[in-house]
């Protein structure tokens, strides 16, 4: 019974890509040939441009600061290691929206520097925050932590002996660092690369408030402006190529990763102590990303909110906010549950199918959100439709929208593109109980739903909340999938963000924006935490 | 021979905690010492000060005459020309066999290198191996390769840290017999570190037993078993019991099991209170004699038995018998006293634990 359950959530859950898979047969009445001799080419190599200039930045700003937390002490290193992370919590619309209204020709930056020089607009040079630079800078200051993340946990995992070696065998500090350190932390690195680039490709909010030609950019605009939804799942389509290509970029540096594996037996790290201009400059180093990806923007934000206070609807504020709350809420149980189910599932039924099952759930976070929604549309719209002509034909009545712009359709796409942050937060859970507990509480007499309850649920607690945690947020920083599945007139504050963002109504925007934050803090801290705690002797 | 390897007072802290306590010791060139104790017992830690990656707090350390180590400078690990392998390898996972080897080999030539890396391969049996990666190895082909990298640039010193640990039993005595011939070959100055009797009797000229930080003797394995310096010693190396006795006369010991001499002195006053060391090898077999114990238990050990015997007084003797003789726990066998050293220690010096 478990394992059929699990291949038919796995089936379901496959809809919006097999969907999309079909449109590629459908005809498009000639959109799709306009697209490709007019926008495509655009839409690829703006594409690449923006992933080659992120890719660069993140490396810059994760790789050596990792290293530098990890193996070294300075002043402020401690709150660093934990801080670096905080820019995740910051979607990457609201810092695209925050320093747009900061340097943006009417923003506080740019009148100083009229007023300080005595100059009008036009008479000096200032690098234009709304371009394809701004883009990069506003997506590398948020995505770098994954990079980040699993630079220091590769540093962390390393063997202390492989770097003493190394110093024996006559290399310095410095070159260590280059010779072993980085070569072995390379695949945790090209990972943490490849998820930054699906960020990349699956950002909406920036590129659209930008107006970069992207593949998501392209998506609505071939949907909802030349009203082809064909060819917009035929352009989803080839997004998907990219993505696929970083799906197995990912996993095959992971499979690298664990012949990179040094050792299991670690000693204390000795973290050299920096001084004098070195250690100023770990410092500005290893500050400069959490202030100008968090800091800053997190202050103007609150400036904001405090100056437009007054000018908050009250009632309409906290409706959009139990909008959100129970959209993310909904989704965060409904989540935790089926990925308990999941990972039961297959650690009660190992089988071949239900372990693809597993993997197939898995990828869905790899799927930008644009390109689910016009996959979860797409259908339920025909379903609609046919239940709806069935109904009216046979007995007269009018069924209308059963699952499109409703909130079936949103949660449903969120749980296909979330759904893998979850099932692996509890499978990572679940692996810490091993068979052999199961064995030992049956030999003391316990029945099967006693260790469940007694030896399970203990040690999976954590797990569990973490799961629905992170779902949590996730979904409330959400913005393409809502944006095109949201039933009419159902606003959340991810939305309210950026329709007022769109009407150059940054300050007011402020409020749900800062909410948003907020929120994504948690999860970032939690998750900052269990790693630092991973490794075996770094108490 | 000079003193090559020289550690004089030496103490190291960990995290302000004493772990190696004024520890003086000498190595002459080519020399094979091995520091031996019980874990936590500070050879890693003395190990790692003369590695260079710890500071002490007091003495000093000298290479080949030359100072590294003191309270006030540390010779940076990278310029001391001392070789390490550890108890995991430390392989670099990332590099073939060949480009471990040639990791600290930068400042020869291609052809120099590949000489070094050949005749180095050769000597430790891993010629063909030399282009695969790490994770391919065994446990005892990785071991050589830590060993042919460490030993690559011709360091000055092998410290070598609980190198046979992770092998498995069968293994370890003969990578432990080939090292070292390899060590002699290359006459390395080597320290190694082990918890292990049998790995250090296999492998050094000189052995340490180390106590709570404490070197507390420094001789030949053979010393170390038959005039060990304190009881501690005596009951770490090697098996045995301690008898009462007391002292006849300046060459000689009464015991329950008669007097015992080895010709020597012993220093101790007579009618003193003493203790004497008696090993399984001193209690031979003997059906003519008059004296008798009881078997209390007995080991197999293949050529040996190792039994357990209980005198008329109550005291108990371990006794080293050829495994032809065999004799059902419960039976009384004759036996009769042969010992070549006597080793007398103070009543009140008692064993610890």
């Amino acid at each position: 019974m478990i394992p059929v359950l699990v291949i038919v959530l796995c089936t379901l859950f496959s809809i919006p890509v097999l969907t999309l898979l079909t449109s590629l047969g459908a005809s498009s009445d000639g959109v799709w040939q306009h697209l490709v001799d007019t926008l495509l080419l655009e839409y690829i190599s703006e594409s690449l441009l923006l992933m080659t200039g992120v890719g660069v930045l993140v490396l810059v700003l994760g790789v050596l600061p990792a290293w530098l937390v990890t193996m070294t002490r300075f002043p402020g290193s401690r709150l660093l290691e934990l801080a670096l992370v905080l820019p995740l919590a910051m979607p990457a619309y609201i810092i695209a929206y925050t320093y747009t209204g900061m340097l943006d020709v009417a923003g506080p930056v740019q009148s100083l520097i009229r007023d300080t020089f005595d100059l009008s607009y036009g008479e000096y040079w200032f690098p234009p925050i709304r371009s394809l630079g701004g883009a990069i800078t506003m997506l590398g200051l948020v995505l770098y932590p994954y990079v980040y993340l699993l630079a220091r946990t590769a540093f962390l995992e390393q063997s202390v002996c492989v770097l003493e070696v190394s110093r024996t065998l006559g290399a310095s500090p410095r070159r260590t660092f280059t010779r072993v350190a980085l070569p072995l932390a390379r695949p945790a690195i090209v990972a943490g690369l490849s998820l930054v680039l699906m960020e990349t490709l699956a950002d909406y909010g920036t590129v659209q408030y930008f107006g970069i030609s992207v593949f998501t950019t392209g998506i609505f605009r071939t949907w909802f402006g030349m009203g082809s939804e064909t060819a917009a799942a035929q352009l989803s389509m080839v997004l998907l190529l990219f993505v696929l290509t970083l799906v197995i970029l990912e996993q095959w540096s992971r499979q690298q990763a664990r012949y990179h594996h040094t050792s299991n037996r670690y000693s204390a790290l000795p973290r050299a102590r920096l001084t004098g201009w070195r250690s100023i400059t770990a410092l500005l180093y290893c500050g400069l990303p959490v202030l100008a990806g968090f800091i800053i923007p997190v202050v103007q934000l609150i400036l904001w909110a405090v100056e437009t206070w007054a000018l908050i609807d009250t009632s309409a504020f906290f409706t959009l906010f139990f909008n959100s709350l129970k959209l993310a809420g909904l989704t965060a149980l409904l989540g935790m549950g089926l990925a308990l189910f999941v990972a039961y599932g297959r650690r009660l039924f190992p089988t071949r199918p239900v372990r693809s099952g597993f993997r197939i759930l898995g990828l869905g976070y790899a799927i930008p959100g644009t390109v689910i929604a016009v996959g979860v549309l797409i259908p339920f719209a025909w379903f609609d439709n046919t239940v709806d002509g069935f109904m009216r034909d046979n007995f007269d009545i009018a069924t209308g929208l059963l699952l499109s712009g409703t909130l079936v359709a949103v949660v449903f796409a969120y749980l296909v593109r979330f759904l893998p942050v979850a099932l692996n937060t509890i499978d990572a859970g679940l692996g810490k109980i091993k068979t052999s507990m199961d064995d030992a509480g049956r030999s003391m007499g316990l029945r099967p739903m006693q260790i469940l309850h007694r030896v399970h649920m203990p040690m999976l607690k954590g797990s569990l909340l973490t799961a629905a945690l992170l779902l949590f947020v996730d979904v409330l920083k959400e913005l393409p999938a809502t944006l095109i599945l949201r039933p009419f007139n159902f606003n959340t504050l991810a939305i309210r963000t950026y329709e007022l963002a769109n009407q150059e109504r940054l300050a007011e925007a402020s409020s749900s924006a800062l909410m948003i934050v907020l929120a994504g803090i948690l999860p970032v801290i939690i998750l900052s935490i269990s790693i630092s705690r991973s490794r075996p002797g770094n108490a | 021979m000079r003193d090559f390897l020289e550690l004089k007072d030496l103490s190291v802290n960990l995290e302000g905690n004493p772990i190696v306590k004024e520890v003086s010791l000498c190595l002459a060139e080519g020399q094979i010492g091995c520091l031996l104790g019980p874990s936590g017992c500070g050879k890693t830690t003395l190990l790692r000060a003369v590695a260079g990656f710890l500071q002490p707090i007091g003495g000093e350390v000298r290479i080949a005459n030359c100072l590294v180590s003191d309270v006030t400078a540390v010779l940076p690990v990278e310029k001391r020309q001392v070789g390490m392998v550890f108890q995991d390898h430390a392989l670099f996972p990332h590099l073939t066999v060949r480009n471990n080897i040639a990791f600290g080999l930068d400042s020869l030539s291609r052809k120099q290198k590949d000489r070094r890396i050949g005749q180095l391969a050769e000597l430790l049996g891993i010629s063909t191996h030399l282009d695969t990666y790490p994770h391919k190895l065994s446990g005892g082909q990785q071991q050589r390769v830590a060993v042919a990298r460490a030993i690559a640039p011709s360091p000055r010193i092998l410290l070598l840290d609980e190198p046979f640990a992770s092998l498995d039993v069968l293994l370890r005595e003969q990578i432990a017999r080939e090292i070292r011939q390899v060590l002699r070959h290359e006459e390395i100055t080597t320290l190694l570190v082990s918890h292990n009797q049998h790995e250090a009797f296999a492998m050094a000229d000189v052995i340490g037993v180390m106590r709570e930080g404490r070197l507390v003797q420094w001789s030949t394995a053979f010393d170390l078993y038959h005039e060990p310096a304190t009881p501690y010693v005596a009951d770490f190396v090697g098996e045995g019991v301690l008898l009462e006795g007391r002292i006849r006369d300046d060459r000689s010991v009464e015991t329950c099991l008669g007097t015992l001499s080895d010709g020597s002195r012993h220093g101790f006053q007579a009618g003193a209170s003493v203790r004497v060391l008696l090993r399984p090898d001193d209690v031979v077999l003997d059906d003519d004699s008059a004296l008798t114990a009881e078997v209390a238990e007995r080991l197999f050990r293949g050529a040996n038995f190792l039994y357990s015997l209980i005198l008329d007084n109550g005291s108990r003797v371990l006794s080293l018998v050829p495994s032809h003789h065999e004799h059902p726990v419960g039976t009384r066998i004759g036996i009769r006293i042969e010992p070549d050293h006597v080793v007398v220690f103070p009543e009140n010096q008692v064993v610890p634990d």
